[in-house]
């Protein structure tokens, strides 16, 4: 009996701490930023660590935070799911004016909180939903993996190139299409293999992945993942490598050939310089491309020829005016099919939206 | 010389555990406030956020609330076979299989109103968890697979189940691509407290009730039937139980199934009230917390729903801290580890008493029932 009182009891209490604290409705609004600062908030789902993609979006972050007013704060390592919704209320809570929630799992919880929230700014980073206090936005990394691309179809010897690919999404299949795209524009006798990790950062089995890429054959390696693990892969064979997110050559100094890397800065300082000019709109869809800047290569190791780096920064340079016919038909399937049409230029939406590959890539999207 | 004499207590400590447990949390407090100074961080001050973030307003004991949720109803499922020393590590996977089981039918039958919809959705989830466990009690029984190493195996095919369904057939056309399903109409989704209650209550959902009722079908069956008991006496280990004539096939089977069914319905709930829709995201790691949590609550419900809310808690209270003091993740997980660390070790004293003697110092008599703890010699 005593024991059944005690439950109750304690239940009874705790039912009523919780009752009394609802009544009152927490403060939605943001607080009133002092004399014009403007707060902003990151969203990271893995560590920043020292080389990976949110380690890219951390130095955009860096470089708004040296804007005069601007104060920046982040949390890293969030689960796509729920939990990124409480870290993005809490963002909003706590007086953010401008989140940048940056990766894909973080859409569907950045539109629920600006619904609640409607007077902070959000930015939504390789999704595809936008909302009145919500735009999307990512960058046209497949313009540096066409180079990249050219880069490895121009050292190779076996044509066998490797890839190890994250998850068979769209930004990552893109991102093998212009690869091989570009490998086969310079080489047309190279072929791309693709593995599968299934992962955004697991360093042992992307290095392991990468082994086997090696094992039939491929003599350049590249990645989709955050790890420096198939680089270390290719650097311990011999081989070449080519890096993604950043500049990885510290990694494999006597291997590395170049990067595809990320450059958010000039994208972001545009963003914090709308939203203080009052014109920052909600509802856009912004993907840039190498023209502002903000995908770019890394520096070329010193084991690649000049005429190479000359080939590779005079396509460069086309991008940087803005001329992208990346994904210009004709381009064929893997069963050799067209796809895209002769002349016709494939539209966002369907980029946006790829599932499949190109010919000359060796592999399944499964 | 002093020795260290480690004793087992001849009865329980009653409220005094309490005691042990707010030593413990004041220990770990102490180091995380320690580690924060070394870090550069204000000490005090920085428990004060993690406390107010877990606790200091309404929000947050009710985002806590809402993430323990799952965790109470896993943590059930796995103390169930953990009464009986079956040792059911495939919370993880039949949790899964339950987000599967409700998917499948929230799906199939999208026009339905809730009041259809939901239970058919929870009776899916809990058959498609249940069977998932089976398959471990069956391999035991039959082939005596051992169930640690089959039940854990089961979670990684348990998601991969998941993900191949949410990658290929299941994926919303509409999605670009990207690994989801379909949204699930508004029957499928299980609505949020506050707007039908007229409280501000956040992201609370209905989902909440599925604690109660799992948490009292639980300590009823335990304390009340036959079965439950038997249940308990088949703990004392397989060779007792057949000796007694207790029907240990059956009840494995039970535990496994219900245990299974309980994962399964919160993973169907997790992903109807807080995703409204399958993603891999939904797989958050909440089966293995329920065996931290089964384990610290002594497989007891109250203790467990107490320990799930508490561990919810501090996963909410660290993620402020992250926040406010920009402290990287790993200090964040670091502080956690280092809490539950301290806690578990507390629970030694719950059962062990430690005290220095002299050698020469006569041994008090030991009382009757008490023995010396596995590992450690008594001084005589």
């Amino acid at each position: 009996m005593k024991h059944w009182l005690r439950t109750i009891g304690l239940a009874a209490l705790a039912a009523g701490l919780l009752l009394t604290g609802c009544q009152k409705a927490p403060e939605k609004k943001a607080d009133d930023a002092k004399n014009g600062e403007l707060k902003v908030g990151f969203v990271y789902t893995s560590p920043v660590g020292d080389a990976g993609y949110s380690w890219a979006q951390d130095q955009g972050r860096k470089a708004i935070e040296k804007l005069p007013g601007v104060k920046t704060e982040f949390v890293e390592s969030v689960k796509e799911g729920a939990d990124a919704e409480r870290v993005i209320e809490n963002m909003a809570r706590s007086g953010d004016q401008l989140i940048f929630a940056t990766s894909f799992g973080f859409m569907d919880p950045t539109i629920k909180v600006a619904k609640d929230y409607p007077n902070v700014k959000f930015m939504h980073c390789s999704g595809f939903k936008s909302a009145e206090n919500v735009d999307n936005y990512f960058g046209r990394m497949y313009q540096a993996r066409y180079l990249t691309g050219m880069v490895a179809g121009l050292m190779t010897k076996s044509n066998i190139i490797g890839y190890v690919a994250a998850f068979p999404i769209p930004e990552v299949i893109r991102g093998v299409n212009a690869f091989t795209l570009g490998a086969r524009s310079v080489n047309p006798k190279a072929q791309v293999r693709v593995v599968w990790t299934k992962t955004w950062f697991d360093p042992a089995l992307e290095k392991d992945a990468a082994i086997s890429l090696l094992d039939v054959g491929a003599d350049v390696i590249t990645q989709h993942q955050d790890s420096a693990g198939p680089m270390e892969a290719a650097a311990q064979r011999g081989k070449y490598c080519i890096g993604y997110n950043s500049d990885m050559s510290k990694y494999a100094p006597k291997s590395h050939l170049t990067a595809a890397v990320w450059n958010w800065a000039p994208m972001y300082e545009a963003i914090v310089k709308e939203v203080r000019a009052g014109s920052w709109k909600g509802g856009r869809a912004l993907w840039w491309g190498m023209d502002k800047g903000v995908v770019d290569i890394a520096p070329f190791g010193p084991m690649v020829p000049k005429a190479v780096q000359d080939k590779v920064n005079a396509q460069k340079a086309l991008f940087q005016k803005g001329e992208d016919k990346v994904f210009v038909g004709p381009i064929k399937d893997q069963a050799g099919q067209v796809k895209i049409p002769d002349g016709v230029k494939a539209e966002d939406k369907d980029l946006l939206g790829m599932t499949w590959f190109v010919e000359g890539v060796v592999g399944s999207i499964q | 010389m002093i020795r260290l004499v480690v004793r087992k207590r001849a009865k329980s400590l009653g409220w005094g555990a309490l005691v042990v447990y707010l030593c413990a949390l004041a220990l770990a407090l102490f180091i995380c406030g320690v580690l924060l100074r070394l870090s550069g961080r204000p000490g005090l001050g920085g428990l004060a956020i993690l406390f107010q973030g877990a606790f200091g307003q309404s929000y947050s004991l009710l985002d806590d609330l809402v993430k323990a949720i799952p965790i109470f109803l896993c943590s059930l499922g796995v103390a169930l076979s953990f009464r009986m020393q079956i040792w059911n590590i495939g919370a993880e996977g039949q949790f899964a299989l339950g987000a599967v089981g409700a998917t499948f039918v929230a799906l199939s039958l999208p026009g339905l109103p809730w009041p259809v919809l939901l239970p058919l959705m929870f009776l899916a989830a809990m058959l498609a968890g249940g069977l998932w466990g089976l398959i471990p009690a069956a391999l035991r029984l039959r082939l005596g697979v051992n169930e640690i190493i089959s039940s854990l195996m089961l979670n990684y095919v348990g998601i991969l189940v998941l993900d191949y369904l949410v990658f290929g057939v299941w994926k919303d056309p509409a999605s670009f691509g990207f690994p989801m399903t379909a949204e699930f109409g508004p029957g499928g989704q299980i609505a949020r407290m506050g707007p039908t209650l007229g409280l501000n209550l956040g992201k609370l959902h209905w989902g909440l009730l599925a604690c109660p009722l799992a948490g009292v079908a639980y300590g009823v069956f335990l304390s009340r039937t036959r079965l439950g008991f038997e249940l308990a006496a088949c703990g004392e280990g397989e060779r007792v139980a057949r000796y007694a004539q207790l029907p240990y096939g059956f009840l494995v089977l039970l535990v496994l199934g219900a245990g299974g069914a309980l994962a399964g319905l919160a993973g169907s709930i997790e992903c109807s009230a807080t995703l409204g829709r399958l993603q891999p995201t939904v797989m958050v790691g909440y089966g293995y917390t329920a065996i931290v949590v089964a384990w610290l609550a002594r497989l007891k419900p109250w203790p467990i729903a107490f320990t799930s809310f508490l561990l919810a808690s501090l996963r909410v209270g660290v993620e402020v801290l992250e926040l406010k003091l920009q402290i990287p993740a790993a200090f964040g997980q670091i502080m956690e580890g280092g809490i539950l660390l301290c806690v578990i070790a507390g629970q030694f004293f719950l059962d062990y008493t430690v005290s220095l003697r002299r050698p020469e110092a006569p041994v008090a008599p030991v009382a009757s029932g008490a023995s010396c703890a596995p590992g450690v010699k008594e001084a005589a």
